[in-house]
Formats: C-alpha cells, structure tokens, sequence
C-alpha cells in the first residue's frame, strides 16, 4: 500500500497523473511536463515534497555525530545555514545525499524519500555519544516554490525578510500564519523557497500559495518536470546517477568531501581512490545526432568501444536540446570530448560540455 | 470519440485506408494522452519492408520511450518529416498532422482483422 502526502486530493482534484514513486503516490503532472517546467523558468512553480524525510539529530554530540557519518565539514553550518552533504559507505559508495540544516536546537537532515528508511537505519545505528534521534517525515509537510518570481509570491504571506535570506539560508517565520522553516534552497536551478511544517497545515499552505502565485503565473509542478528542471541544472538524481557503486569523486562532488576531517565513514576508500586516480567521472553531454539518451544506454567511444553508461537523459525544455549524464572514462571526460549513445544498436554522436546546460539563477550571498 | 472511419490494434495505432493500396498510420489520442508530451519520434527508413508487429517507429514522451508496431504487412512508402521538428503533433493532432507513415500494403485483407472504432473503445474500457 502506498503512503499519500496530505495534499494527494489536492493533487487529484487538480487534475494530477499520480505514480508510485519511492512507496508514495506523487503527482508525476499536473497539466504537462513540458508546460510546467516553462512555468517554473518563466514564473514559478509549486512542488509537493512531503515525501522527502527529515530526520532531526540534537544534543551535546551532535556535530561530532553528523562529522563522522556525512563527507562535507558540518562544523561550518552556522545556526540559519544549510549544507550539501553526502552519507558514504566505507567502500566511499553513496548511501545518500543529503541537505543539513543547522537549527538552533539542533540538526535537521534532509533525506531522499525512496531513502528515508535505509538512512534511518543507517544513521541510527552508527550515532556516536550524547545524542538524541527522532524521525519526524511522518509529520513534516514540504512545500517549495521555486523559480523567478518565488520571492515575490513568498513575500505576499510572510513578513519574515526574504532579501535577508540567500542560497542555502534557512529561518523560523510564519507563512500564512503556519509556523515554518523557511529555506532559500531547490532543486531546479532557479532562485526559491522550500518551506518545511507541521503536515496538517499542509492543504492550507497549499491553497495560500495558489492563490496568490496563480495570478503571478504560478502553477502545481509534478515529479517530470521536477526531473526536467534538474537535469538542465546538472544536479544529480540519487538511484540514478549516484548510487551506491558510485563515489562521489567519480559523480563530480569532490567539493562535499572534505579529507582534512579527520574521520567520516568512507574516507579512507575516497582518500585511496584519490590517490590511484579516478577511473570513471560523471560528466553531461548534449545529442549531436538526434534521439533521447536515457538511463541505462551505453557510452561508445568513436571505435565502438563502450566507456561507460547514460545514467539520465531528458529533452531539455528551455533549450530543446536532448542532454544527459553518464558516466565515462576519465580520459574522454573532457569537454568538447565526441561521444556516442547507443540507442536500439545506433551509436548517436553526443558532446561534452562543461557546467550545467542551462545557467542556475540561485540566489548567492555576495 | 474515436473517428469510426479508422480501423485501430490494441497495441493503439489507428489506421486508415488510403487510395489504393495505400494506408497511414498512427497512434491514437488515448496513446497519446497516456504518453504525455511526446518529444521525440523516430520515423522509419522509406522502403523499410515491415510485418505486421515489428517495429515500425518509436515514439518517445520525456519519461517513456514506446514502441510503435506495424499494424499490417507493407513497406514504408511514405512518413511524416515533420514529426522531426515538430513531435508534438502527436499530441496535438493525432489523426490528422501527427500521422507517423504510410504504408503500401500487399494484402488489404489484412485491414479486416483489425479493431472497429467501436470494439477499440470497448478494449480501452476494459482495460482501465
């Protein structure tokens, strides 16, 4: 039986295609993918991610417990910042990404829904010293409002001062008299918001949004667009372009592992997988030739060698490119490098390219 | 809701009987409608020889990539280049613009066995 968010007859009355996804019923579109992720890089777009899971760590070991289970410096999360981080295996394999909040009582780890469970486990049973554990997903409803004009619909329900908050910046403050974190963080490119609160304030914070953002433009985006929308902006989707047979070396995110910690899980793996070189790196390419990479397809070299494998693949909307990440050989994973994807035993021309395909509009502190 | 001049599979191609021994196929606005926005079409090669179930083109949504099957015996005597460009006929037009080929078809015989709009109808029915 699948878990349902608060908001699933909100979802269905909008007229939403719900799937199963990660164990829920999520809305996959509500109007249509490509439509809603224009909406979204036009005006901005409202997601239902109470899905997600977060998990709260507090007491007086808490950092010393976030330091030894995740890759990045938890040490540098001030109250009212948050952090990118990653849960490795000992093997420098990826249980998880994962954001951090540093909150004034405490941590709150956000967590990939179709992970939520295995992270629990995980995190619980290696907690170190005086700390205390709660899961609170179950009653924690997620909402984000992402995209240009997020700040302008945000700012209509809150009095909490937006212009103060920049990426990766959390705060306390009501939204439509509903108490919540508010976040200045997404997972589509653009600037927005994600708000995190008590679940049965759900459907009201909901209707709010809608009804001041529909007159600017805005609209309810499903999970396709949630997938368009990161895909443009080269950010890695757990399950499929990290895993845990991938290091985050290989995926790119050598920046969220930082070795002069002198202890987490893993990174003694990473430190000797750095030493011996990288083999395989995470790169994105755009078709040359025509055709849509997907998940699974393999990298060919010119000679019709495989050197790796598609592990996303999408149209781009904004660009109507057809793009992708993959995997391959660090020796061609260099930009402006000529691959080929396999598609139904075609090898497709596909380049290189350096960054993200479509360029992030995230709100940075000066 | 199904155009009753057409003839249809349960694979959700429809097909229409051309002058001659022509037909144009394509899917239809349940497929379409079931897809989402379709994005990418691979059209066959002209003079492709093709048996009823192989593979005739592929059409792909941003999530699925879906196999279109020939719905009867021919050889691909025509297809619809603007679906290269303009994939989106599919959704917009899937009887009309968003046709995908036409086939020269050796045995009309074969159009008989084919769904009604009415036993189509009756099969999506069923299978919701």
């Amino acid at each position: 039986m699948s878990k349902r968010t608060p908001l699933y007859e909100a979802h269905v009355a909008a007229g939403a295609r719900m799937i199963e996804f990660a164990g829920w019923e999520m809305p996959v579109q509500y109007t249509g993918v490509l439509e809603e992720h224009k909406t979204v890089r036009r005006y901005a777009g409202l997601f239902d991610l109470s899905h997600m899971g977060e998990l709260f760590i507090s007491g007086p070991d808490a950092l010393e417990a976030l330091q030894y289970l995740t890759t990045n410096d938890a040490a540098k999360i001030d109250v009212g910042q948050a952090q990118y981080s990653l849960l490795c295996l000992p093997t420098g394999g990826i249980v998880d990404d994962i954001v951090i909040y540093r909150l004034e009582d405490g941590y709150m780890v956000v967590v990939n829904a179709a992970n939520s469970d295995k992270d629990v486990e995980w995190i619980q049973s290696r907690l170190r010293g005086d700390v205390t554990f709660e899961n609170r997903s179950a009653n924690t409803a997620l909402l984000a409002v992402q995209g240009p004009l997020a700040a302008e619909i945000l700012a209509k329900l809150t009095t909490t001062d937006l212009d103060a908050l920049y990426s990766f910046e959390a705060c306390r403050g009501q939204v439509a008299g509903v108490d919540a974190i508010i976040s200045r963080t997404g997972y589509t490119g653009e600037d927005g918001f994600e708000l995190y609160f008590d679940d049965q304030y759900a459907v009201q914070l909901w209707t709010e949004l809608l009804r001041v953002g529909t007159p600017l433009g805005m609209a309810p985006v499903g999970l396709g667009a949630r997938d368009t929308l990161r895909l443009e902006a080269k950010l890695s989707l757990y399950g499929n372009d990290l895993d845990e047979n991938t290091t985050p070396l290989e995926a790119g995110l050598s920046y969220f592992v930082r070795f002069e910690k002198e202890e987490f899980i893993g990174r003694e793996a990473l430190l000797e997988q750095k030493a011996e070189g990288i083999r395989r790196k995470l790169v994105g390419f755009v078709m040359q030739e025509r055709g849509i990479p997907r998940h699974g397809y393999p990298l060919l070299s010119a000679s019709g060698e495989k050197v790796g494998v598609v592990t996303s693949g999408s149209v781009s909307p904004s660009t109507g490119k057809e793009i992708g990440l993959g995997y391959v050989q660090s020796e061609l994973a260099v930009p402006g490098e000529t691959i080929y994807v396999e598609m139904r035993g075609k090898a497709r021309a596909a380049e290189i390219i350096k960054g993200r395909f479509v360029a992030a509009k995230t709100r940075r502190r000066p | 809701m199904y155009p009753v001049e057409l003839r249809y599979t349960k694979e959700h191609e429809w097909v229409k009987v051309e002058d001659g021994n022509k037909v144009r196929v394509g899917i239809t606005d349940f497929a379409q409608s079931e897809l989402g926005d379709v994005v990418f079409v691979e059209l066959p090669d002209l003079d492709l020889e093709v048996e009823t179930g192989d593979n005739l083109a592929v059409v792909e949504s941003v999530k699925a990539v879906s196999d279109i099957y020939a719905p009867i015996s021919g050889i691909v005597a025509e297809v619809n280049d603007k679906l290269s460009d303009s994939p989106e006929l599919v959704n917009q037009d899937p009887y009309g613009q968003g046709w995908i080929a036409i086939l020269e078809i050796q045995d009309a015989s074969q159009i008989g066995a084919l769904l009604t709009a009415e036993q189509y109808e009756a099969y999506i029915e069923e299978s919701k």
